[in-house]
């Protein structure tokens, strides 16, 4: 998969306003399904339902403490849209020093 | 949640303020070509050089796309850029991730010129529009940029 759709499959996935609620909170705080349940109007089998969406298109991550597994979102996710930026810029860069090393130095501004 | 920022620095043999220069006044001639918003190919890269001066590129027709704002101007050592380009590539006023410059002289006389992109993860709280418009088909710029990234790698 390419930076830019596994970008655009990460996005798409916050295009349901229940699952960006969820991301949001997940954002502020690390939480179990009954604590994400206890402050949305769906139920805990809904919120698992979307945690496994947002799982899938790697924005959320589980961990299991104890008998409890709590959600935190996935820093490889919003990181696709990352990458998409720093090659972006990798190369634009690159072309700033290139142009900057070869520009004559006598030459009178614009 | 903050995501960490992209950072670049790269050297040039220039002085700051040459640097400076030839970044924020000759970004047109340097920016790779075919890596802009619009379809036709730019023919200047615009920074207004004060606080609150547009960012845009322009093609050879006049037509102009913005991509943002300067938000400090400090010649020779730092500009402050809002990138203000969403998730779809789209100039949106009321999205802005900061693109901040920094010019460091060198002992040889050059300069390290570093780049960072923060607040990517504002991205996340875009997600929910661009979505929606994902919907109506995939936009032109997308594709293009999927492409060049397919090349990347």
């Amino acid at each position: 998969m390419t930076y830019a759709s596994a970008a655009l499959e990460s996005l798409g996935a916050l295009g349901d306003p229940t699952r960006r609620a969820i991301f949001e909170r997940l954002a502020a705080q690390p939480s179990a399904v009954v604590d994400l349940a206890r402050g949305l109007p769906v139920s805990r089998p809904a919120v698992s339902q979307h945690l496994k969406v947002l799982k899938e298109a790697g924005l959320v991550r589980e961990i299991s403490h104890g008998t409890r597994r709590i959600y935190s979102l996935d820093p490889r996710g919003i990181g696709a849209m990352r990458r998409w930026l720093d090659s972006h810029w990798t190369s634009a860069l690159d072309a700033f020093r290139q142009f900057a090393d070869e520009y004559p130095e006598q030459e009178p501004d614009r | 949640m903050s995501i960490a920022p992209v950072l670049h620095s790269v050297e040039v043999k220039a002085p700051p303020a040459r640097a400076f220069e030839l970044f924020t006044s000759h970004m047109g001639k340097w920016w790779p070509k075919g890596k802009t918003l619009a379809p036709n190919p730019h023919a200047d890269i615009v920074m207004e050089p004060r606080p609150g001066g547009r960012w845009y590129e322009r093609d050879a027709a006049g037509n102009e796309r913005q991509w943002g704002k300067v938000l400090a101007w400090e010649p020779p050592g730092r500009v402050l850029l809002g990138w203000q380009l969403n998730g779809q590539w789209r100039y949106d006023p009321d999205f802005l991730t900061e693109v901040e410059l920094s010019f460091a002289a060198l002992a040889g006389g050059g300069t390290r010129v570093t780049l960072e992109h923060r607040n990517l993860e504002r991205y996340g709280a875009d997600a929910e529009e661009y979505a929606g418009k994902l919907r109506g088909g995939w936009p032109t710029f997308v594709g293009h940029f999927a492409q060049y990234t397919d090349n990347q790698t």
